[in-house]
């Protein structure tokens, strides 16, 4: 995803003047072609994240249109404050880009762990968020998020599916529908997902798109209205907007994701994956506790 | 020499200028939290900067090519909108409303609210970090006329963000950037060797000036671009 993402970035450079990308060391070099040929717009501050969101703020309220690009924990949750005042208050955009999700390098511990980056974004007025799940949605994704003019956040992650989603195009996709409930698969768990409920009579969504989140098509697709979301980030995180959606009728709603309990553990994203119940085995108890007849 | 500011030195109508309007100005607003010393410290600084430095016209607050002024330090805004109002970016109206539900100025800055305000301010730091921003981007743009003029605090200096934005401005040689200090000696620690020496390390190009001297202030926040940033230090009254 991420060789996508600095693709796709470098032709944005080069179609558009107003494009600028501001880093802090992350992934800098990956950018030395880009920046050799446009020097004034592709901007590494340092190891400065509070100052790359701020320049970004700054880059915008000049007329620029910026992309910020590092870790998730340092972009989001280091440097949040710049994006509540030097982007959200400010009026200014930009679109930023993670890369490390919730737990991708998770050999490096707990400092390099992100799960709450969208549930901090939650908190802030008209950031979209998106979530791809294979590296083909990461071009559409950003190229829509650069000319919206608004405000975005794209999580890249190391995990993904076996192929491209239709969901790119923001809605919610129905991968097959069924009768006793509905689970909505977020990002890279779609395939995880899929494999946990074969056989069961469900309705599966896929969302790569969870700001706004697809609730029209939630409705349209809805046969019993228990609804199971699985997200690659903190658990519940989008469990309001469901409730919200479901408001007029009685419902019961499962927010499935990462826990949050420190681990304290190191190897791989898939032992970390089983260890909140995110693995295809936690996800068919979950997801089968949760729609047993009662 | 540094002459003390109390209320009762505050501008009057005596003075032949604009600037003599300021008191009657800022004795309009009203409040519980009005941070007035704070106020009171960047009053000559603002006033010079408008009437005499920065390009700006309150009847073309968006024109591509002006001067972009930013208040870092947005406690205590009443001298700002004192100068804004007598340079008509603002109505006197503007100015009793001062801190109501619904009146564009509250305690701190709204750029989406303020006829001419470039950003929104309050929490410390963040200013400087914008104005690099800023800078960089008219740069980018090939805008080389307009300046970006950010003013903050020497307590504010506090703020680590602050010296994030020192360090990576020297490094870029932002000469159309310029940084005024208002220095009342507030920082709880203080900065020992001088202010304008954090500057200096980091290739800027640095004065230090009477923060109430009118003409020493204009002098030296004066367009002297030398492919260095630049920091005015504005040295007024110790604050009690």
């Amino acid at each position: 995803m991420r060789d996508t993402f600095v693709r796709t970035t470098a032709a944005l450079l080069d179609e558009d003047p107003r494009a600028a990308i501001v880093l802090a060391d992350i992934s800098a070099g990956l950018f030395d072609r880009a920046a050799a040929r446009h020097p004034g717009r592709v901007l590494n501050v340092g190891i400065r994240e509070q100052l790359m969101v701020s320049v970004a703020g700054g880059l915008a309220l000049s007329g620029m249109r910026p992309i910020v690009h590092t870790y998730a924990p340092f972009l989001v949750e280091r440097a949040y404050e710049q994006i509540k005042l030097d982007l959200v208050h400010q009026d200014a955009s930009a679109v930023l880009v993670s890369v490390g999700a919730s737990y991708d390098s998770s050999a490096s511990g707990r400092t390099h762990h992100a799960p709450g980056d969208v549930a901090l974004l939650d908190g802030l007025d008209g950031m979209s968020v998106h979530v791809p799940g294979h590296p083909a949605e990461v071009e559409r994704l950003l190229r829509e998020a650069f000319a919206s003019g608004g405000r975005a956040y794209i999580r890249l992650s190391e995990q993904q599916n076996r192929a491209p989603s239709p969901a790119v195009d923001g809605t919610l996709h129905v991968v097959c529908r069924g009768r006793l409930g509905t689970i909505v698969a977020v990002g890279p768990t779609l395939d995880r997902v899929v494999a946990a409920t074969q056989g069961l009579d469900l309705t599966v969504l896929h969302a790569v798109t969870v700001r706004p989140l697809d609730t029209t098509t939630l409705l349209a697709t809805m046969a019993t209205p228990d609804v199971v979301l699985v997200e690659p980030y903190l658990a519940g995180t989008s469990v309001r907007l469901v409730d919200e959606a479901l408001a007029h009728v009685p419902h019961r709603v499962l927010g499935l994701g990462v826990g949050r309990s420190e681990q304290r553990r190191y190897g791989t994203p898939a032992e970390h994956d089983r260890a909140h119940g995110l693995g295809e085995a936690g996800l068919r108890r979950a997801i089968g506790a949760f729609l047993a007849p009662r | 020499m540094v002459v003390p500011m109390t209320a009762e030195a505050m501008p009057t109508a005596s003075a032949n200028d604009g600037y003599g309007d300021l008191g009657r100005l800022l004795a309009l607003m009203s409040g519980d939290e009005k941070h007035d010393p704070s106020a009171y410290s960047t009053l000559d600084v603002l006033w010079v900067l408008y009437d005499r430095v920065l390009e700006v016209d309150p009847s073309r607050v968006d024109h591509p090519d002006r001067d972009r002024f930013l208040l870092s330090k947005g406690h205590g805004p009443m001298a700002y909108y004192a100068v804004l109002a007598a340079k008509g970016f603002l109505d006197e109206a503007d100015l009793r409303s001062f801190g109501r539900y619904r009146s564009r100025l509250g305690f701190h800055p709204d750029r989406v609210l303020v006829p001419g305000a470039e950003i929104s301010s309050g929490s410390l730091g963040h200013g400087l970090p914008l104005a690099v921003g800023t800078a960089l981007g008219l740069r980018a743009q090939g805008m080389s006329g307009p300046r970006v003029v950010v003013l903050v605090g020497d307590a504010e200096l506090d703020e680590g963000s602050n010296h994030e934005a020192i360090a990576y401005a020297g490094a870029m040689g932002l000469d159309n950037l310029t940084v005024v200090v208002i220095d009342n000696a507030s920082s709880t620690y203080g900065w020992p060797g001088g202010i304008d020496r954090r500057f200096a390390v980091e290739g800027w190009a640095t004065a230090v000036v009477d923060g109430r001297d009118h003409d020493a202030l204009a002098d030296a926040l004066a367009d002297h671009r030398d492919e260095r940033p630049s920091v005015v230090v504005a040295v007024v009254e110790r604050q009690v």
